[in-house]
């Protein structure tokens, strides 16, 4: 039963190439489902004509080739409605007409049908590592039924971010899942997030890439790398096909969106880490997908004489403050926030989206601004990796908005050089623990995302076993990847059965997380650390797509007291909101017991900040609605044993044991709310440990 | 393939016979014979899809349809379903949305 159409444009006043057709909508951009058909619109600056090419799924050849005419076409801005085209069954791309001048910074090449930069869906890497297709665009359904879910909008100040891999967090046959490595795989584990205590899942990039195209192969096993990151973006709308159960069935965007409502229903935030510094195409020599046959001087930054600048370390930077592309980042944002529900990003390179056409820093950069302000986003978690490959480094100086954090890569750095007994950083990594008010002075601790690993380097448990990267598996002859770790290996390179190397990595582990999860900011933690993964000393997995990068869950067992430590500090975390400030804290006396922070040694109320010392103790106090609440954390990171003199409580409140790394598994931390009473005013702090403990009723009350 | 529907209802049960290929060109006639079937006070709608060779995403966006058009309170039965089409369903959540069911022997 059909109903008589009601508006005028339902109707086709055009026929092209077989088809019903009529000017289109030039807004929105992409493709997009209308009365009786779908509506195409697409703008490029340089081009002199355009054709849209429609394709059968799957087919090789087009179905039909329909050129623009010239009364569809409004400023720069290509649209067109076609009618009766099964929006389900259709593939398409774009032919630009246009001059090949890459001097002139153009390179348009009618030979190629390129993708569409807004495409919802990808076809033609339908499933991971399957048959390469030919790559064209595709028309998701967007009429998802997400019932009453929405962005969780949780504080920032209570967020612990989980960063996975959506393929190698349930890909390896420990993980159990019925579809392993997809986004359905991770809602499996759902439970187990939930159990550990995390509320953030921090996703590598999910946009579509193309898993295949790195040439490079392993030296040993002579087979062909992937590019199993993902860092190099295909199709920025698009959620991946390959990461998706349903992708043969192009239901990957639903399966995502699956995803999302799920994680929401669990308490856990999704942030998505997204890559608009460079794109796929690579520099001259790569190939032309989509934006460079489109309108190359726009999107990508280019030398006087035409050629790339190479601000990523991939070929190409995207132009990102280009207003045109500006509009694209922000549209792109929207999407994902709107259509996918996704509460927060964080940018890959971000030192680049500051960057003007001609590469130079800017001061005030607008599309940062742009994105800072926009309505939609307003409730995104907006992360910067604050660096990029072209030596631009800005942590504590991202221009930020008061709406970015930043990767704090000295936070990384301090703690890491002060567990390995690095002389001169106790006082730094005093103020690492403040979050860092020394870079972010005037903005909330939540401006700095702590973290000690991140996927970019050693995991954890490499961390405390290696002092030198071994990438050889990578087959660039160990020369990439970071040489400046500040790892060591506690005694022993890599595997070892001594007993007391073991011990040692151990307590150090427990260091790091206790450290990570006691200080003020945004805590991060890296899938699997908390079972202790390795990478086999590997600290650029980009590539190794196999039992190398895969989280191996038998390790949950292995290393199930490294795991039950790991909930207990979360968990610890989340009991005490002297940890977990919205401003930081400060040093003088307030209402209540104590200094919002307090600085102690071997005497109470007296630190030694002198260069060989490496000891830091802190007493962090807040008093709120929810009364009293007093935590004490001292590491140790010399290889001798300190007896410290503990701050005084007020009568019927004692010291409690909360952690003590140097303690073996079993007695190393207590569950929050359940710590034991300490007898007498000192404490022995064992050599290179970490001892936390938490002020309550001497009586057994809290 | 075509698409066939053959409803059937019976105090407060509409029951609907799926048949053929259910994809984006089918769908909106599938929600057209739901609207028209449900018109009246329905306590359940049972799809049998055990003659159903296909189903597209589109198609499966019609059970939401269903739930959505009948409310939280009217069960939604699916009979029947290839084990795809069973699958497909719960990885993308669809599931939320409706009742399982094997087929019965009738």
């Amino acid at each position: 039963m059909s109903r008589t159409p009601e508006r005028l444009d339902a109707f086709p006043t055009h026929h092209i190439a077989g088809f019903g057709v009529r000017a289109g909508r030039p807004l929105p951009f992409g493709a997009s489902r209308v009365p009786g058909g779908v509506n195409f619109s697409v703008y490029s600056a340089g081009a002199t004509g355009m054709t849209l090419v429609l394709y059968q799924r799957d087919a090789a050849e087009p179905l039909a080739e329909l050129d623009f005419p010239p009364e569809f076409v409004i400023g720069a801005v290509y649209s067109m409605t076609v009618f009766g085209i099964d929006a389900e069954a259709v593939e398409y791309g774009y032919r630009a007409d246009g001059p090949f001048e890459p001097e002139a910074g153009h390179r348009f090449d009618r030979r190629q049908v390129l993708l569409d930069p807004y495409a919802t869906l990808l076809h033609g890497r339908d499933s991971w590592g399957g048959q390469r297709r030919p790559l064209r665009s595709g028309i998701a359904l967007d009429d998802f039924d997400w019932e009453d879910d929405r962005q969780l909008q949780l504080p920032s100040q209570d967020l612990v971010i989980y960063e996975a891999h959506v393929r190698g967090f349930t890909r390896h046959p420990s993980a159990r899942v019925a579809e392993p490595g997809t986004f359905a795989g991770l809602v499996e584990k759902i439970p187990y997030l939930k159990e550990l205590g995390v509320n953030a899942v921090e996703l590598m990039p999910v946009f579509e890439f193309d898993e295949l195209d790195n040439d490079r192969l392993d030296p040993d096993r002579g087979e062909q790398l992937r590019n199993y990151w993902g860092y190099s973006t295909l199709g920025f709308f698009a959620p991946k096909a390959g990461l998706a159960a349903t992708g043969r069935l192009g239901m990957q965007a639903d399966e995502f969106k699956n995803m999302v409502k799920q994680l929401h229903r669990a308490g856990i935030e999704v942030i998505l880490d997204v890559v608009f510094n460079h794109t796929a195409e690579g520099n001259e020599l790569g190939p032309t997908l989509s934006f460079r046959g489109l309108d190359n001087s726009v999107y990508y930054m280019l030398t006087p004489d035409g050629y790339y600048y190479n601000f990523s370390g991939t070929g190409n930077t995207l132009n990102c403050n280009h207003p045109v592309v500006r509009g694209f980042v922000l549209d792109c944002l929207r999407h994902w926030a709107s259509q996918f529900h996704v509460d927060g990003f964080r940018f890959d390179l971000a030192a680049i989206l500051g960057r003007a056409p001609n590469g130079a820093p800017l001061a005030n950069p607008p599309l940062l601004e742009s994105l800072a302000a926009d309505p939609i986003l307003r409730d995104c978690k907006l992360i910067a990796e604050a660096w990029d490959a072209g030596g631009l480094y800005q942590v504590g100086s991202f221009p930020n908005y008061h709406r970015f954090s930043e990767w704090n890569g000295k936070f990384r750095d301090t703690v890491r050089r002060f567990v390995t007994g690095d002389e001169g950083v106790a006082g730094e990594l005093a103020t690492r623990l403040l979050g860092s008010p020394d870079l972010y002075a005037g903005r909330a601790p939540t401006a700095s995302v702590n973290f000690v690993t991140a996927h970019d380097g050693f995991t954890l448990h490499d961390l405390v076993s290696y002092n030198e990267k071994h990438n050889e598996a990578n087959g660039e002859g160990n020369r990439d990847g970071d040489n400046d770790n500040n790892s060591w290996n506690c005694g022993a390179e890599g595997d070892t059965e001594d007993e007391q190397v073991l011990a040692l990595r151990g307590r150090q582990l427990r260091n790091l997380l206790l450290l990570l999860l006691t200080s003020h900011g945004i805590p991060m933690l890296v899938a699997g650390d908390e079972f202790g993964r390795t990478q086999r000393g590997n600290n650029n997995a980009y590539c190794q797509d196999n039992d190398l990068s895969w989280v191996d869950w038998r390790l949950t067992e292995t290393n199930a007291d490294l795991l039950r430590f790991t909930k207990a500090a979360i968990a610890f975390r989340k009991a005490h909101p002297a940890l977990r400030r919205a401003s930081h804290p400060r040093g003088h006396q307030g209402s209540g017991w104590f200094p919002e922070v307090s600085w102690h040694g071997e005497r109470a109320w007296t630190p030694d900040w002198s260069p060989g010392h490496r000891l830091v103790a802190a007493m962090l106090y807040e008093h709120g609605p929810h009364g009293h609440d007093c935590v004490y954390v001292a590491a140790n990171a010399h290889w001798d044993g300190r007896e410290l003199e503990l701050p005084g409580l007020p009568d019927g409140v004692g010291w409690h044991l909360f952690a003590d790394t140097a303690l073996p598994d079993g007695n190393d931390v207590h569950q929050p709310g359940d710590e034991p009473p300490l007898t007498g005013d000192r404490i022995w702090v064992e050599p290179r440990s970490t001892v936390v403990l938490v002020a309550k009723q001497t009586d057994g009350e809290e | 393939m075509s698409f066939t529907t053959k409803v059937h209802s019976d105090d407060g049960v509409v029951t609907i016979r799926l048949t053929g290929e259910l994809d984006s060109r089918a769908a909106p006639a599938l929600n057209e014979v739901i609207v028209e079937a449900t018109a009246g006070t329905v306590r359940r709608l049972v799809l049998l899809a055990e003659e159903l060779t296909y189903m597209s995403s589109a198609g499966l966006r019609c059970l939401v349809f269903a739930h959505q058009k009948l409310g939280r309170g009217v069960d939604i039965v699916l009979v029947g379903a290839t084990p795809e089409v069973a699958e497909t369903i719960s990885l993308t959540g669809f599931d939320r949305s409706l009742v399982m069911q094997d087929p019965v022997e009738r």
